[in-house]
């Protein structure tokens, strides 16, 4: 009998040790159309938890707490799900809006930011107990409320957002949550339709999809103001249905380029980032989505618009040639490279699978499956400027 | 005569009404991915409109079939005629119109 129960004890004691579980290495599997979160392991390429009925997931995005313990997930139907990781289970969950878009959390980790369609506008919650701390309304014109797009982190504490219907980019300091600093930037251009900042802070760019070029702002010298670049690019050429729109997270920053894609035309964008010009273009097979880089930026991976999106190109920066095309499989919607970038995890929607590549072989790993996944998000994000 | 082969077909689908079983099922899952996209997972808009039947109400459906088909200038809605044909937009307007969605 005693043996039993020191055993037991034994067993027990193991147990809880076997328990505690980093999280460094781990990451969200969006599963669009039963709006399921599953928590990945990167190092083992295993399914650690389904966490089910976050709601309308079908333009998802995550962001990580600086000690990565939480996933926050924005759902398209305002849900905002504060996720455990270490407890695979749901923390808090809010409807904050109708209809939203994206979020981020703030540089002290403190705030979570939420972009919304309607009511227009960001709000901002405490990423403690998601009490809302800043509701932040996108007015503009006569009464009207703008959608809101391409809302990051920016550092100082501040949130930059441009306004899909009135052509603007906002700059939001909240270093003091009870009276924040909104900074407008009006006429930047028709319809920018995303935003990004580069991995250092220091530029935020919009892209434009009422009209040709990109807005530029300078996030070390707001007052000197918005600035458009590559205004003439593709202004005379017929422009291509476009069937998704591009998104500009994790835009490649390599050296002195940056790569960006084109809209309306099946073609990667390589801007020189000294002096904002347009350096060369790379033809691509379809309307490119996402344009990201692998971590060291030696790479750069490209998925596409419906009907091509059965595609992943790879561009090697080395010479801005491509140097393959995958198809993983059906429906190609997202990626994420592990945090240093051996290898990257695709989303192949149609195929209910997740397609794991050696970053620099190309040759596919393995494949776990995932019901209709759409997002790929690891926790390093936690600790990147504007992810 | 692979021109008139290929007319002959345009022909033959554009009389042929009702898509088939396996197009409504393609054309169901295009809805729902790719225009899903825009107009929401559940059809009630995000950066494109809503298109639950209440918001379609009182739109000819002539008007809305050639908004699938040629898209909306000044809009990020873009012409699906490369894609699909005027009985799959005029399927798809009609399933628009009478499904309740979740």
């Amino acid at each position: 009998m005693n043996k039993t129960l020191a055993f037991l004890a034994l067993f027990l004691s193991f147990n809880t040790l076997a328990d505690p579980r980093a999280t460094g290495d781990l990451g969200i599997v969006i599963e669009r159309e039963d709006g399921n979160a599953l928590i990945i392991n990167t190092t083992d390429h295993k399914r650690l938890a389904k966490i089910e009925k976050l709601g309308d997931l079908s333009h998802a995005s995550v962001v990580f707490s600086r000690d990565q313990r939480y996933a926050y997930i924005f759902g398209r139907d305002g849900g905002l799900t504060k996720i455990d990781l270490l407890k695979d289970a749901i923390d808090k969950r809010i409807i904050q809006a109708g209809n939203s878009i994206g979020g981020a959390i703030s540089q002290d980790g403190k705030l979570i930011a939420v972009s919304n369609y309607t009511p227009g506008g960001i709000k901002v919650f405490s990423s403690d107990n998601l009490e809302l701390v800043a509701d932040i309304p996108s007015d503009y014109g006569d009464g009207q409320r703008s959608k809101v797009v391409g809302l990051v982190d920016a550092p100082g504490q501040r949130f930059v957002f441009s306004l899909f219907d009135a052509g603007e980019i906002w700059v939001v300091d909240l270093k003091n949550t009870k009276t924040p600093i909104v900074k407008k930037f009006p006429n930047i251009g028709k319809q920018p339709y995303d935003g990004l900042i580069t991995p250092d802070g220091h530029f935020y760019i919009a892209g434009l999809f009422g009209e040709p070029g990109l807005a530029l702002l300078n996030l070390w010298n707001i007052d000197s103001g918005v600035k458009r670049i590559l205004p003439d690019y593709g202004k005379d050429d017929e422009k291509l249905p476009v069937y998704k729109m591009p998104h500009l997270e994790g835009w490649a920053v390599a050296g002195d380029y940056i790569f960006a894609p084109a809209v309306g035309q099946h073609k990667v964008m390589v801007i020189n980032k000294n002096t904002w010009d347009l350096h060369d273009t790379i033809a691509v097979v379809g309307q490119p989505v996402f344009v990201m880089a692998r971590p060291d930026a030696r790479q750069v991976w490209v998925n596409f618009a419906f009907p091509d999106n059965n595609h992943l190109q790879i561009i090697d920066v080395k010479d801005l040639s491509l140097r393959k095309t995958l198809t993983p499989g059906k429906a190609v919607l997202h990626m994420d490279f592990t945090p240093r970038g051996e290898q990257v995890w695709v989303a192949a929607r149609d195929d209910n699978q997740v397609v794991i590549y050696d970053t620099e072989s190309l040759q596919e790993i393995t494949r776990l499956p995932a019901k209709q996944p759409n997002g790929i998000f690891f926790s390093s994000r936690a600790h990147k400027i504007g992810l | 005569m692979k021109k008139l082969s290929l007319l002959l077909w345009v022909t033959t689908t554009a009389c042929a009404g009702e898509p088939s079983l396996e197009r409504q099922t393609t054309l169901r899952n295009l809805l729902n991915h790719d225009c899903g996209a825009c107009h929401g997972l559940t059809l009630k808009g995000g950066l494109g409109t809503s298109l639950l039947p209440e918001a379609l109400e009182g739109k000819p459906d002539e008007f809305l079939i050639s908004t699938i088909l040629e898209g909306r200038k000044g809009t990020a809605m873009p012409p699906w005629q490369p894609l699909m044909t005027h009985d799959d937009a005029a399927w798809l307007l009609s399933f628009l119109r009478t499904t309740s969605h979740k």
